[in-house]
């Protein structure tokens, strides 16, 4: 008999960790793993994205012990201690595991009334918002979760903000962790979480680690998610992330992302709007170079009506580096007056550069408003000689209108802590892949206001 | 004194869907040091092209002919060290820049250009301070600094704009390209204010226009008329006014 040749990857950089799991939910997502295997380029949601860096590896479990002043260097140079996010409440993992001692409310700053955190690692349980069966990389999570923090925020609580922060490090062999969250939060809640992933110890070479983690966020009647997230992990870095949001009536997801770090990095969100007149934001930007890829894949079901979706999404991309972007919007016939946008603009700065964007609208209502577009482009020539023009060296020059590009979608995210976080983390990426400012002339704005 | 601006027989062409086209075809014009010129002459004639030449824009490819600004090859710079020299062009039709605030790029430009000249940053207080009163100068508001730059501008706040630059940068050299084009008689007015406040015997500007009003507040040296790629004729301020009555025709035909 002719094995039929199979669709996926090789398994192989985790198979000798998928063996004998017992729990049973693990155990179906071991074996879905085993028919599928890891996406292959021939899956169409895996098209742009390719898994090749993983083979060849075999990716141990990330160990669990960490030298505390590198991690709390890590910590220190993306939450500096002056800085707005210092005195909020944060939760942090190193390499996936919590770390009691660097988090709320060891760290001096208690978590909000109103809120419940618990670990994965205490009872792991799994969110039936996650979908392993037809999200590959979700059945691993599932396979091989340890850890993770499970918040939820009681009714009406409008909780603040919440620093989530994951620090890793590679050590000598190849490691991955597969870190478990959950958000939930009770009707009318509010709550800002703020997520971070930052490698320490970088600059002392390639760190070598998969960090996969899977994040559900359930979202009650009328409450509201805000989530920022901030990717900067080191070269050599894999980040391969899924996000599920479930959002009830009038409720709103409210989500920026920006990817800047690892070689391969991919952010897809599933996002439900299952109540009416609830609303979800899937916005973000990356700016990536050299050889990096950075993947932002969305899919958004309306399945009630008068609900809102909006995506926008910036690209910049220098050198050999891919960005790439697929949206899917599915509305159901129920989801009448749904109100859908949906933007991905890139802005090639390289020959070699390049941008893949695949929209996909799926529409089976009658009465709804859906659009969606993308540009790619270069730098305005115009624009660069107005700029010189008016004495500014070229390099700036090129910056300005980098910066510019970029600031204009980071604009839609309004909580100040988050846009703090967003400003620092693409300030300093910019003077990595675009060039630095000469001199200052940043706070001009601020203080004419 | 006549090398603070020489134009010598100056050439130059743009890339015209890959046929090259000639559109200044030897243009001589001197200004020395405190003096203003203007430049009229029907469309087409090269007046544009004249200013992004001077400007360093790199559509236009310079065949043949030099410029010579204070002494310096102006043709070898780039377009910042030319700023930085002391060159200012208004354009005639402004870049909207999305996403810069008008305040900062407005900062970023005087710092830049007072880094090259050796002079000392500001530093916010001390900038907005000036640019206060450069606006105020202006007659324009303050709201204008906090919008990006250029973008949902109305176009005579667009020509104020590059006014409150020039304001800012403190060129010695000048060049307002058609910017009393499209504005009413006040906003003529506070162009002409911005250039005569900055009046003086360092200061030179080379004003190109279709209209005699704006050179009634001006009150140029020197006047030249610009077609097909060359100046056909010069004058005094009185030329101005006889263009006004008379049109281009005659110096047309001269050229001819």
């Amino acid at each position: 008999m002719n094995a039929i040749a199979p669709v996926g990857r090789s398994l192989a950089p985790f198979e000798a960790r998928l063996d004998g799991i017992e729990d049973p939910i693990r155990h179906a997502a071991v074996g879905e793993l085993r028919r599928v295997g890891l996406p292959g380029p021939r899956v169409e949601a895996w098209r742009y994205t390719h898994l090749r860096p993983l083979a060849g590896h075999e990716f141990r479990e990330a160990a669990a012990s960490f030298d505390a002043d590198l991690v709390g260097r890590a910590l220190d140079e993306s939450l500096p201690r002056d800085g707005l996010l210092a005195s909020t409440p944060r939760l942090v993992l190193v390499n996936g595991r919590f770390a009691p001692e660097l988090s709320s409310p060891a760290n001096g700053v208690a978590l909000p009334e109103g809120v419940t955190f618990e670990r994965f690692l205490a009872s792991p349980e799994f969110d039936a918002l996650a979908t392993p069966e037809r999200e590959p990389l979700v059945a691993l999570n599932t396979a091989l979760a340890v850890d993770g923090v499970c918040l939820s925020v009681a009714e009406g609580v409008a909780a603040g903000r919440i620093v989530l922060v994951s620090v890793a490090f590679a050590g000598d062999e190849a490691a991955s962790f597969h870190p478990r969250h959950s958000v939930s939060l009770g009707a009318g809640a509010s709550l800002e979480l703020i997520e971070l992933a930052v490698s320490s110890g970088s600059g002392a070479g390639a760190a070598t680690y998969f960090h996969n983690p899977v994040l559900t966020c359930d979202v009650g009647e009328g409450a509201k998610l805000t989530h920022v997230k901030v990717q900067k992990e080191a070269a050599g870095a894999t980040h391969l992330a899924t996000v599920y949001a479930n959002i009830a009536t009038r409720g709103a997801y409210d989500s920026f992302t920006l990817g800047l770090g690892a070689d391969l990095a991919r952010h897809e969100v599933h996002a439900r709007l299952s109540g009416a007149k609830a609303a979800v934001h899937v916005n973000g930007a990356q700016l990536l170079g050299e050889k990096q890829v950075g993947d932002i894949t969305s899919v958004i079901t309306h399945a009630a009506p008068d609900c809102i979706s909006r995506q926008t999404i910036r690209n910049v991309l220098t050198d050999h580096a891919r960005g790439v972007f697929q949206g899917k919007v599915h509305v159901h016939q129920i989801a009448q007056k749904t109100d859908g946008y949906q933007m991905n603009q890139a802005l090639l700065l390289s020959p070699h550069a390049e941008i893949d964007a695949k929209p996909e609208l799926e529409i089976y209502a009658d009465d709804v408003k859906c659009s969606h577009g993308a540009t790619v482009g270069a730098l305005d020539d115009e624009q660069l000689f107005y700029l010189r023009s008016r004495g500014v060296p070229e390099a700036q020059a090129r910056r300005i209108l980098v910066e510019a590009f970029l600031l204009e979608v980071l604009d839609l995210h309004e909580d100040e802590a988050g846009r703090a976080l967003l400003d620092t983390a693409l300030g300093a990426a910019l003077s990595l892949r675009i060039g630095r400012l000469q001199g200052a002339g940043q706070d001009a704005g601020e203080a004419s206001e | 004194m006549s090398d603070f601006l020489n134009i010598s027989g100056l050439h130059a062409r743009i890339d015209a869907d890959g046929a090259p086209k000639e559109i200044l075809r030897g243009v001589d014009l001197i200004i020395a040091p405190g003096e203003v010129h203007a430049i009229m002459g029907p469309n087409g004639s090269g007046k544009s092209t004249l200013s992004y030449v001077l400007a360093g824009r790199e559509d236009y490819e310079v065949t043949s002919g030099s410029v010579s600004f204070k002494g310096q090859d102006l043709l070898a710079m780039e377009p910042e060290e030319r700023a930085a020299a002391g060159v200012f062009l208004a354009f005639q039709a402004p870049i909207e820049l999305p996403g810069v605030n008008n305040a900062n790029f407005l900062r970023t430009a005087v710092n830049a250009v007072r880094r090259a000249r050796g002079d000392a940053e500001l530093d916010a207080v001390a900038f907005l301070k000036t640019v206060r009163a450069a606006t105020k100068k202006l007659s324009m508001s303050d709201e204008m600094l906090k919008r990006n730059v250029n973008v949902g501008f109305s176009g005579g706040e667009k020509k104020r704009n590059e006014v409150l630059q020039m304001t800012m940068l403190q060129p010695s050299l000048a060049i307002l390209d058609e910017t009393d084009s499209g504005l009413d008689v006040d906003a003529l007015r506070i162009v002409a204010d911005g250039v005569n406040a900055l009046r003086s015997p360092t200061f030179s500007a080379l004003v190109i226009t279709h209209h005699q009003r704006l050179l009634d507040y001006l009150n140029p040296d020197r006047v030249h008329v610009m077609a097909r790629g060359r100046i056909v004729h010069s004058g005094g301020a009185e030329l101005a006014k006889e263009i006004d009555v008379q049109g281009y025709a005659s110096f047309l035909a001269e050229a001819a």
